[in-house]
């Protein structure tokens, strides 16, 4: 850094646009569909909990829309001890 | 049949009324018969920039629910005499208005008037919405700042998604009016550039209206910026505006600063 870098003022605006462009970039593609990925979430949780014992925080749905194909994953981790059936542990 | 032009932001604040108030007049000025309408029922503003806030005797919603004709609720501009102004309702919220009922009057507006100027309210609701339901055109009025340029977007969405044309399958003619727009800041690079915010919505440009004192000294007077004081630059980066919404082809110059002795000196970039 060079003493006159000291007077330069960093300007803010190229900054703002950066931001802009990344924000807006994923709102529109988000845009029309009402949080698809958290309806999903809470659907399939509640079909999994009828039958097996499982953590909200262990459970992640990522959706990744491609321009001809989406994936959704859905990643469900359920610990060894409470795996067993409801019905079973009862 | 006359042209409905919708004023609208997402963000409040950004200067929609000052802005239909100003186009509007600039357009009647021509000769056109223009309607100015206010939709932001319960915080009617439009009235009091056009100086008409003491003759108010029906508004909007009385017209949507048969307790006024049309005729009686429009005020004729003092000053032009091709201006009128339906002003919205203040003791109502945005309830009052129904699709239908909004629907009709801007028919009958369309018949009579060559331009139509729908004043939305701030946000995306229900009153946002039936201001930009019938619209043939949208001025997008937007300051070039993040949140302001964000909302836009927004609206832009919602143009392209929830208006009657749209739903036909037909375009909706979109343009961005940047308003307070501060060329010195531009040129130090603290406020994002014209260039920015087009490239950024995608919308082809209207007009820049500078930020200038005397706006506000137009609305303390109640009356547009383009009646009282058409010299200045605001008023006539409006005018231009309005001749450019009405199809000439104005080139836009984008006001620019000259760098000060101590900017030059310390190297100061431009945006």
């Amino acid at each position: 850094m060079s003493i006159l870098d000291l007077f330069k003022r960093r300007t803010s605006a190229p900054v703002a646009r950066e931001r802009l462009q990344v924000l807006l970039a994923y709102e529109r593609r988000s845009r029309g569909q009402p949080d698809l990925v958290s309806i999903l979430r809470e659907e399939i949780m509640a079909v999994i909990a009828k039958h097996v014992q499982i953590d909200q925080d262990y459970i992640q749905v990522s959706m990744d829309r491609g321009e001809t194909m989406s994936t959704l994953e859905i990643d469900i981790q359920i610990p060894n001890k409470s795996a067993v059936p409801l019905a079973m542990a009862g | 049949m006359g042209k409905v032009v919708v004023v609208t932001s997402g963000k409040g604040g950004v200067g929609k009324t000052t802005s239909t108030a100003a186009l509007g007049a600039a357009v009647a000025k021509t000769g056109k018969k223009v309607a100015l309408v206010d939709f932001d029922v319960g915080l009617r503003n439009l009235d009091l920039i056009m100086g008409a806030e003491r003759r108010v005797v029906f508004d909007l919603v009385n017209v949507i629910q048969g307790q006024a004709k049309l005729s009686q609720a429009l005020i004729r501009d003092k000053r032009v005499d091709t201006l009128f102004l339906l002003p919205a309702s203040q003791t109502r919220d945005k309830d009052a208005l129904t699709e239908d009922g909004v629907g009709e009057v801007i028919d009958k507006l369309r018949s009579v008037f060559d331009y139509v100027f729908c004043d939305s309210p701030a946000g995306i609701e229900r009153g946002a919405q039936l201001a930009m339901r019938f619209a043939d055109e949208a001025v997008i009025v937007t300051n070039p700042e993040v949140s302001s340029v964000r909302d836009s977007d927004r609206i832009i969405g919602l143009l392209d998604a929830r208006t009657m044309r749209a739903e036909q399958g037909e375009q909706i003619a979109k343009h961005v009016l940047v308003t307070r727009y501060d060329a010195a800041r531009a040129a130090r690079g603290e406020m994002l550039s014209i260039d920015d915010v087009l490239e950024i919505l995608s919308v082809p440009l209207l007009g820049i209206i500078p930020e200038s004192q005397d706006v506000l000294r137009a609305s303390n007077l109640g009356s547009p910026v383009t009646l009282s004081e058409p010299l200045n630059n605001a008023a006539r980066a409006y005018l231009e505006a309005a001749r450019r919404l009405e199809g000439e082809d104005l080139p836009v110059v984008v006001p620019f600063e000259r760098k000060g002795f101590l900017d030059r000196l310390l190297g100061r970039r431009a945006a």
